[in-house]
């Protein structure tokens, strides 16, 4: 399981586990799911032009989900993100569908780039991933504050001057870059379940920001290490683990939160 | 009190908006450790006030000042609590959190708590008398105590004015009266001056200072007894109003229904006690 051509799949799912909780932490506050689950999908039309072109998928996809990024900011606007973000996602699809059929060989790339491929990390491909994944934490961490005032209540932190433009464009910015790192290993479909299953789980077990920011990337961590430990020994694609595990985590932490919810008044009616 | 030099000094503000007039030559000054009412029906103009007040909105003619600089150069002596507060329930964020991030919400880094930081955000939290939430998630709390906690945001950068956006809109009676109580602790106590926007100036009698009524964006100045006459609001009103006073509770009516028109009389009922 640690033998020379998983150590790279080890290494690559740890730092994408990592950045996609720091990012997804702020993807649950600001409810940004939707847009969370729009973004990756760039990830189609982008290989299937790169390979209809002949260049590196990657650059296909890191243009196409700038272009999504610079689509929602627009759209946002206009209003009815929602709305928007929807027909994005669909428009995505549309594209790489018009460009799959433009070639009739067989792309295996594109597939891979959609579903994920457990053994897809050559050394080539290690260390741009490492290298987005670094820049994701540092800009993370240092926009931590405002970010979070900004997502929990705009008006406060517009009088602090923080602008909500700014923030909203840095933040779609950094999903695009974990979208993209995070795609040869879980793929386009399946990233979405890293971004928001950790975090949703962390912040409805723990109320302290940096706690809870601390318990999601320990969620996310264990997700993608049980996923690919579990995908080496059944030969089951990797994404079908972070889809189960991502979904159940959720399932359990909201589940304990509801149950602990209920109890509550009942411990206050008895201590009067 | 009038050998300080005020804190916030408004000398015939207007402010238009698409065109349309919200504002006409507004004037007032407040000084430290005053509490000021801005009263007026909706669409009178108190929201468009408060955010020229807060520089977020530039006037048409004439001066905000804020300490002695115009109002966007003084921003941090301002502290503001909005009307609408509603936290998501899934927030992790405490109530110590909230107001930590009034204190450095726009600095970067991760929000660490240092000695300094904790005495702060507890004289804060003791102010409005929040310590018994201060661990508990802030979407999960009441309204009432969800405002407390945007006022100790606003308070943890020691302001020297305080702006509340209608606060008293959606409290109860019991919680309306309790903020009333801290609005006045924080005058006498801290010397904060405080500027509140209400559509009934009832609730506020007992800790008043001043009063600035605002009609169609027209205002008059003064304390209440200046103000609340028949005469000083009649002209204010464009129309002959009566005020009556009932138990120590201020009535502004229009005058008998044959003199004024039905829809003045609507307009006027608002308020009441």
């Amino acid at each position: 399981m640690f033998s020379s051509f998983m150590i790279n799949t080890w290494i690559a799912g740890t730092a994408i586990a990592l950045v996609a909780a720091l990012v997804g932490y702020f993807v649950v506050i600001r409810h940004s799911a939707f847009a969370a689950h729009a973004l990756p999908l760039g990830a189609f039309p982008g290989a299937a032009a790169a390979n209809l072109l002949g260049v590196n998928p990657f650059v296909g996809l890191l243009v196409f989900v700038g272009m999504g990024v610079l689509l929602l900011r627009q759209l946002a606007r206009i209003g009815r993100r929602d709305v928007g973000t929807g027909l994005l996602l669909v428009l995505f699809l549309g594209v790489g569908a018009l460009f799959l059929s433009m070639t009739s060989e067989y792309a295996p790339e594109v597939f891979s780039l959609l579903f994920g491929e457990m053994l897809g990390v050559s050394d080539a491909d290690l260390w741009p991933i490492l290298g987005i994944c670094a820049l994701v934490s540092v800009v993370m961490i240092t926009i931590f504050r405002p970010l979070l005032l900004d997502s929990s209540f705009p008006d406060l932190a517009a009088l602090q001057g923080i602008s909500a433009a700014r923030m909203d464009l840095i933040f779609l910015s950094l999903l695009a870059l974990v979208t993209a790192s995070a795609l040869p290993v879980v793929g386009a479909f399946l990233v979405f379940t890293l971004l928001v299953g950790p975090p949703a789980a962390a912040q409805s077990l723990s109320v302290h920001p940096l706690r809870s920011l601390l318990l999601a990337v320990i969620f996310a961590e264990s997700c993608i290490w049980s996923a690919i430990a579990l995908s080496y020994w059944t030969n089951w694609p990797i994404g079908f683990f972070v889809g189960m595990l991502g979904a159940g985590l959720f399932t359990l932490a909201r589940s304990y939160r509801h149950w602990s919810q209920r109890e509550r008044p009942v411990v206050q009616v008895s201590g009067l | 009190m009038t050998n300080q030099s005020p804190i916030l000094a408004v000398a015939d503000l207007s402010v238009d908006l698409g065109g349309r007039s919200i504002l006409r030559d507004v004037s007032f000054d407040l000084y430290p450790g005053q509490l000021c009412a801005l009263i007026g029906e909706n669409g009178a103009g108190k929201t468009t006030l408060l955010r020229t007040l807060l520089g977020l909105i530039t006037q048409r003619a004439g001066t905000v000042r804020i300490g002695a600089a115009p109002a966007r150069e003084h921003r941090e002596l301002v502290g503001y609590v909005p009307q609408k507060i509603n936290f998501d329930p899934d927030l992790p964020l405490r109530t110590r959190d909230l107001v930590r991030l009034g204190l450095d919400g726009q600095r970067l880094g991760l929000p660490f708590f240092d000695g300094r930081t904790r005495y702060a955000v507890d004289q804060a939290l003791q102010a409005v008398g929040a310590e018994d939430f201060a661990d508990q998630r802030v979407g999960e709390l009441s309204g009432g105590q969800q405002q407390r906690a945007v006022i100790a945001h606003a308070l943890v950068r020691k302001p020297r004015l305080l702006i509340l956006d209608e606060p008293l809109a959606n409290l109860d009676f019991g919680s309306a009266n309790a903020l009333v109580d801290l609005l006045g602790r924080l005058i006498v106590q801290q010397q904060m001056t405080v500027l509140v926007t209400a559509h009934d100036m009832n609730p506020l009698i007992p800790v008043m200072d001043r009063l600035v009524y605002l009609v169609d964006g027209r205002a008059a100045t003064g304390t209440v007894a200046e103000v609340v006459q028949a005469e000083v609001l009649s002209k204010l009103y464009g129309y002959p109003v009566s005020v009556l006073h009932h138990g120590g509770r201020i009535l502004v009516l229009p005058d008998a229904p044959e003199n004024a028109d039905v829809a003045n009389m609507n307009r006027c009922a608002g308020h009441g006690a």
